[in-house]
């Protein structure tokens, strides 16, 4: 169970999140991209072995969606979200 | 009764004795005592039965170790395989063997000795193959099958779990445990310190040292009197730290808790810092037959005269690799037990050792080749260690020590890192992987002055502070040399007692290839019991490094995970019950529907809801076909508020309804509502619901029940992470506006007899119109959307409001015959109307073509959420299922979810069921499919194939009732 900073309440347990999977790359325009890209960013996760930039829903606290970078091997949160102390 | 108790010493009260039940035997202990030490207390010698061979097997530790004699608790302690070491002995417990039919004296399943050489590890691999494992293994199962587990919850008390944050999380109250968390707890940190055992002490309890000149008990006693008057510090005996996880999160399992009606308390702990004082652990030593009972682990025999004042035996022979056996011998001595010998693998044993026992025989460059005895040791057979002749002592007892183990569990599960000592042969903490340190036998600091020390260095440094003095203490030093198995001897030699793995079923798996210790462990078991290897799993490591000429710090260790002992599931759930972790939701007519009574049941996200009203003699389906009558001839109501509803405010929100929708919100007139389609990027459907557009910047979207919450989410990630700048604010307003919704060809009749300052004419408030005013003088939104098909007002007023609404609604509606309509009314009238339902329809395959809703596909939206997904998808010729009405022939109902197959032959479906139902308006049975290019196939005959028929069915257009749609707009 992890304990996961969040910029508005501060240190809480990971019980109050809901997971929101890794973050993908910024959604591309469809009318510009080739339809094998537009299928590639909709069916690639990132799903790497060590640290994953991934979102989390603050939904038993303040709402809020945050980022973080978690160590897949460790559960270690590498890099807060930001205003996070 | 002939006895082995002492008649004075130990940590038992004689004034209070205990009776209780061994295997229908009725015997007497004391209060401090375990049922194990009960048990030696009155003689009784063979307490088990062996897993695989059921040989014969007795006690062989004290504690959380033991792994042989496994106890399953009747009546109200029922629980299984209770090691008997842990279980306190209390009045009126009733105790059985395992692993043994009818009695571990008489056990028929003792016929597994003689073909022991036919079963070695993995025999049943290689012989239950043909025609597959699965036949055998019921069978396999039942004769391999420990206790079983109680058939009922326990009638009285509860579990209950618990949350603690500390500063200083100690596991352990031994020496350095108690050490650390009083220097911390002096210093103000907020501690928790939790213990295992039933009392304080760790190894002190079992053993005769002193601190600072006087007995070590009494100093135990000074420093958790301390700790009680310190309000910062928490102290927890009969708690196991069970498991180490990430982020300093621990896991306490309470098993005595203060309060009288808790069974368990299972503490969730985030700790600032851990120190694990976890203690050691003593290996076995492995010759033959070293599990005959009488063959005990040198400081469990220690503990029994120490601890419980009970001679596990009157002749000992003590077998050993390192000096802690002989403080053994000594106590054994002191305590009236002839030792006959003191057996030392090791040639030069030292001087300090030595003295502790002068008058005992000590047999340097010895070892025990195989203890005699069938049920229970008789003597030992013993040779010199590189070879001799051999010959014979007697004795009841063999008391052996082959080292001790660190218990480094929780370090492990903590990912910290171990390294292998030579000095010590064993596995110690090495580099941590959280905030925790190691300290006192768990960090290799095996005499006491050590461990207090080393506590006192950890308490201290939590807590920022200078060393405190450590009190003085004499401890024989520690030195060992490793025997991780004796070579001579024929006879089985135990690595796992409790798994019933050899030094050969090692030496099989190494020979078939199986050579990471990983791999021996899953092949032979070893290690993979209730005790999860605590005595044996080192020897094993070692027995493969023997076998291979590989140093043990090359095969390292098998994983150590949690729990460290076994933990009831009860406590894991504590109070965690259906209805508590999800409460029912409610509205406010909850009461009334009762009172009127409504069959209440949960139809989606935890609402709970009125499926009908029956009548006095009404079946159910009379019940459904009444209300379905009502409402399509006369007039009905029905709650309709746990649809899911949300408020959007702000300049960006007809740009993002716009993304989400599949189409155009953003046009709608202020007044008007709008049915659309929501999908996800991918292009599969995920809700439908209107859209009502308030005035320019405030709208109103309703999403289904029972994905309200599933959508907020979506809302909500699309704002904050993909347009942060938007200006769009969503709040859930479900349960702040509840209706009632009234339905039928009267509903006008009833609103007019009902009163209100609106304007309900069609042309002033037609389908998918909305307007704000009062309704029976209560401040209403009146909405015209319509989940029946026919003529419908929802009536949107605040909660307090709807119970008084609902009465003057029944009030006003008398004379027109309205009646409340339950869930199962209204799925048969959507049915009929062909109206999608997520979870039936929509089953996350259709996209809105495959609906027939491709009109609500925007062509003239470049993008939004769906779009080019569907385009993808629908280029390509794979055929689509697509939504039919089906009318099944002869009439009869189809179950929802029966499979569509060609012909109704054995191939694969073509479709399947979403729903069918009994149709008031044609009065017959009439259902809604998935069908596979469906849309070109009105009037083709289909058929579902089940179970023990197939029924046939014509199919049809989906909406079974007013395509034209006249009647909801009326």
């Amino acid at each position: 169970m992890m304990n996961i900073p969040c910029p508005f309440c501060g240190s809480r347990n990971e019980a109050e999140f809901a997971f929101g999977g890794p973050v993908k790359p910024d959604r591309p325009d469809p009318n510009t991209v080739s339809e094998g890209e537009w299928v590639a960013y909709l069916t690639q996760v990132p799903n790497p072995l060590g640290p994953v930039q991934e979102r989390w829903w603050h939904v038993k606290g303040c709402g809020m969606w945050l980022t973080i970078w978690r160590d897949t091997r460790t559960h270690d949160i590498v890099e807060g979200p930001a205003d996070a102390e | 009764m002939p006895s082995n108790r002492m008649d004075t010493g130990g940590r038992i009260d004689r004034d209070r004795p205990l009776n209780f039940t061994f295997n229908g035997r009725r015997l007497q202990g004391f209060a401090g005592d375990t049922l194990a030490s009960a048990l030696l207390a009155n003689r009784v010698r063979l307490t088990a039965r062996s897993f695989k061979y059921h040989r014969p097997r007795g006690i062989i530790g004290a504690g959380v170790e033991e792994p042989s004699t496994l106890v399953e608790l009747l009546g109200d302690d029922a629980s299984g395989n209770r090691p008997a070491t842990t279980v306190p002995l209390r009045d009126g417990l009733i105790a059985k063997s395992v692993n043994c039919w009818p009695s571990p004296g008489f056990d028929l399943g003792a016929i597994n000795q003689l073909i022991g050489r036919f079963i070695p590890a993995g025999f049943y691999y290689k012989t239950f193959k043909w025609p597959g494992w699965h036949l055998y293994e019921p069978t396999i199962r039942k004769a391999a099958g420990l206790a079983a587990a109680p058939a009922a919850p326990p009638e009285q008390g509860h579990f209950e779990n618990r949350f603690a944050h500390c500063d200083l999380l100690i596991a352990g109250a031994g020496p350095a445990g108690l050490m650390a968390a009083s220097t911390a707890g002096r210093a103000g940190l907020r501690v928790m310190i939790a213990d295992e055992a039933t009392e304080a002490g760790g190894s002190l309890l079992n053993r005769r040292l002193t601190i600072g000149g006087t007995p070590a008990l009494g100093w135990v006693k000074a420093v958790v009197d301390e700790l009680a008057t310190l309000p910062n510090v928490t102290h927890l005996q009969n708690a196991t730290v069970w498991a180490y996880r990430e982020h300093n999160y621990l896991m306490v399992n309470e098993r005595a808790p203060d309060n009288p009606s808790l069974l368990e308390r299972n503490w969730r702990v985030r700790a600032g810092q851990v120190i694990c004082a976890t203690g050691a652990i003593e290996r076995m030593l492995v010759f033959g037959n070293n599990d005959r009972p009488g063959v005990m682990l040198a400081s469990a025999a220690q503990t029994y005269v120490n601890r419980y004042g009970v001679r596990p035996g009157q002749r000992a022979v003590v077998f050993t690799n390192n000096n802690s056996a002989y403080a053994v011998a000594a106590d054994l001595t002191a305590a009236g037990i002839t030792v006959a010998a003191i057996i030392d693998s090791r040639t030069d044993v030292p001087e300090e050792a030595r003295t502790l026992v002068e008058d005992v025989d000590v047999l340097a460059g010895h070892v025990v080749t195989g203890a005699r005895g069938a049920r229970q040791v008789r003597g030992v057979t013993i040779a010199p260690v590189d070879g001799g002749a051999s010959r014979q002592i007697t004795c009841d007892l063999l008391a052996h020590s082959g080292g001790w183990n660190p218990a480094v569990h929780l370090w492990s599960q903590s990912r910290g890192n171990l390294r292998y000592d030579d000095t010590l042969t064993s596995f110690l903490p090495d580099q941590a992987a959280q905030d925790a340190t190691s300290v006192g036998a768990t960090n290799g600091q095996m005499t006491l002055a050590d461990a207090l020390g080393s506590g006192a260095r950890a308490g201290a440094d939590a807590a920022g502070i200078t060393m405190p003095d450590i009190p003085t203490s004499a401890d024989l030093i520690y030195a060992v040399t490793p025997l991780w198995r004796v070579e001579q001897g024929r006879d089985k030699a135990f690595l796992d007692i409790q798994n019933d793995v050899t030094v050969d079923d090692v030496h099989l798996a190494l020979r078939e290839g199986y050579d990471n210790v990983e791999h021996v462990k899953r092949y032979t078991t070893g290690g993979m019991g209730i005790d999860q290897g605590k005595t044996g799993n080192i020897n094993i490591i070692g027995t493969v490094a023997m076998q291979q000429g590989a140093p043990l710090e090359e095969l390292g260790t098998t994983t150590f995970r949690s729990p460290y002992t076994p933990v009831s599931f009860g406590a894991i759930g504590g109070l965690r019950e259906d209805s508590v972790v999800l409460p029912y939701r409610h509205t406010p007519l909850t009461a009334w529907n009762i009172k009127n009574g409504a069959f209440m049941y949960e139809s989606g996200a935890r609402w709970r809801r009125p499926g009908y009203f029956p009548q006095p003699g009404e079946s159910f389906q009379e019940t459904v076909n009444r209300e379905c009558r009502i409402v399509r001839n006369g007039v009905g109501v029905y709650d309709g508020s746990p649809l899911g509803t949300f408020e959007f405010k702000g300049r960006d929100v007809g740009r993002f309804l716009d993304h989400i929708y599949t189409n155009i919100m953003s046009t709608l007139k202020p007044g008007h509502g709008r049915y659309g389609l929501m999908l996800s990027d991918d292009g599969l459907i995920i809700d439908d619901g209107v859209a009502l557009r308030l005035s320019e910047h405030r709208w109103i979207v309703s999403t289904s029940t029972g994905h309200a919450d599933a959508m907020n989410s979506h809302f909500e990630e699309l704002l904050q992470t993909q347009f942060p700048d938007w200006n769009v604010f969503v709040t859930t307003v479900t349960s702040q506006w509840n209706n009632a919704t009234i339905c039928g060809p009267l509903a006008r009749d009833v609103m007019q007899a009902l009163g209100t300052d609106i304007d309900i004419s069609p042309a002033a408030l037609p389908f998918m119109g909305f307007a704000d005013g009062h309704v029976a003088g209560i401040p209403a939104r009146l909405v015209r959307v319509s989940f029946t098909g026919e003529l419908s007002f929802e009536v949107n007023v605040a909660p307090r409001h709807l119970p008084a609404l609902w009465d003057k609604i029944m009030t006003a509606g008398a004379p027109f015959g309205i009646a409340p309509i339950g869930s199962e009314a209204n799925h048969v009238l959507r049915v009929e109307k062909g109206f999608l339902s997520l979870g039936h329809e929509v089953d996350g395959t259709v996209d809105p073509y495959d609906l027939g809703l491709g009109w609500a596909m925007s062509k003239k939206k470049t993008d939004y959420l769906g779009k080019h997904a569907v385009a993808i998808r629908r280029s390509g010729t794979t055929n689509r299922r697509e939504l039919v009405g089906i009318l099944p022939e002869p009439d009869q109902m189809i179950p929802e979810g029966a499979p569509l197959t060609p012909g109704g032959e054995r191939k694969p479906t073509e479709g399947l069921v979403t729903a069918c139902v009994y149709s008031t308006v044609h009065d017959r049975w009439v259902g809604l499919a998935l069908l596979e290019n469906g849309h070109s196939r009105h009037g083709e005959t289909v058929r579902a194939r089940l179970k023990d028929k197939v029924i046939a069915a014509r199919v049809t257009p989906p909406i079974h009732y007013d395509a034209a749609g006249e009647r909801l707009r009326s």
